[in-house]
């Protein structure tokens, strides 16, 4: 499988995010620059975390307008897969392809820790080789994760199951103490309406290894691989 | 022409940075201090014909210098 990892300036986690596709699943990958205009036949696209151009204006504006940015769109719209972490998850919503916004911390605070995470469907390419009940513990790492979309979106993702993780504690109830954030419903990370665009503020590829202290993150990459191995995404000719 | 634009977050969103100013505010000892709201100022100079410029910002900050999900705008142009 090849896959291609967005590189914007100031991005910080595009190399962990190919040690862990080459290195601990054994899949291609490779950075593609933001400048790029094509996604050179990649299966599946990877929006890594860092600050893009400085986190300038807001997180993601800008990047959105990038050249990579517009072969993305149109690789979403034709049913590839897309998966955002942190910065790419704040990417994918200012690029209309996932709905709210991620704002500042509702304490103010950068928060860098592990927290634990809930997988409510297994419905979808970034999830469904999670255990039944299974909760995976990955790190954070951001100022800006607060998750907030209107009442009327929010009802939306509910009723279309496109809640994928929430945070909660380690017994798995998504309480306000769990909530590192602030984040409306607890929620870590959503898909679009048509499943194959997910974004998450946690970062599994910080998680993928025993060495690490977790493995966990790596269940969602391995999400991704069966979800293209096995063609259950609906890729449009 | 400078278009002199401000942003400001919705009021339905979570506004931590003006809630931090008010509690500072009144502890500070400032009587009468409500609800605060921190956003942002532009200025950008800019030329063309009046209703050009009024056209182009207005969609500029909508499209890209606020995020209408979360952001109100207002500008005048000068």
């Amino acid at each position: 499988m090849n896959f291609a990892v967005l590189q914007f300036p100031a991005s910080n986690c595009d190399q962990d995010a190919v040690h862990v596709l080459r290195n601990v699943l054994g899949h291609s990958a490779r950075l593609l620059w933001h400048k790029e205009t094509s996604l050179g036949g990649a299966d599946a696209v990877i929006v890594p975390g860092g600050f893009s151009y400085g986190d300038y204006l807001r997180t993601g504006a800008i990047a959105r307008f990038s050249p990579v940015m517009q072969a993305v769109q149109a690789f979403a719209a034709n049913g590839g897969p897309v998966l955002g972490i942190c910065n790419g998850f704040q990417i994918l919503c200012e690029a209309g392809l996932l709905p709210g916004a991620l704002i500042r911390n509702r304490s103010l605070q950068f928060r860098c820790e592990h927290v634990f995470l809930k997988t409510l469907t297994p419905d979808s390419a970034f999830t469904n080789q999670v255990p039944d009940g299974k909760l995976l513990r990955v790190p954070i790492a951001h100022g800006e994760g607060c998750y907030f979309a209107d009442a009327e979106t929010i009802a939306t993702l509910k009723a279309q199951n496109r809640i994928l993780w929430q945070y909660v504690d380690a017994a798995g109830q998504p309480t306000d103490a769990a909530n590192p954030n602030g984040s409306l419903e607890n929620i870590a990370g959503v898909c679009n309406e048509r499943r194959n665009v997910a974004g998450l503020m946690p970062h599994p590829e910080r998680a993928a290894e025993d060495l690490l202290g977790s493995s966990d993150g790596r269940l969602i990459f391995a999400s991704l691989v069966h979800a293209i191995t096995t063609k259950s995404l609906a890729q449009a000719a | 022409m400078k278009a002199k634009i401000i942003i400001t977050p919705k009021k339905a969103v979570l506004d931590p940075q003006g809630k931090t100013v008010q509690t500072a505010l009144e502890h500070m000892g400032y009587q009468g201090i409500g609800a605060v709201h921190v956003g942002k100022y532009l200025e950008i100079e800019v030329t063309g014909d009046l209703e050009t410029v009024r056209k182009q910002i207005d969609e500029a900050c909508h499209k890209f210098l606020s995020n209408p999900v979360i952001e109100d705008y207002k500008f005048q142009i000068e």
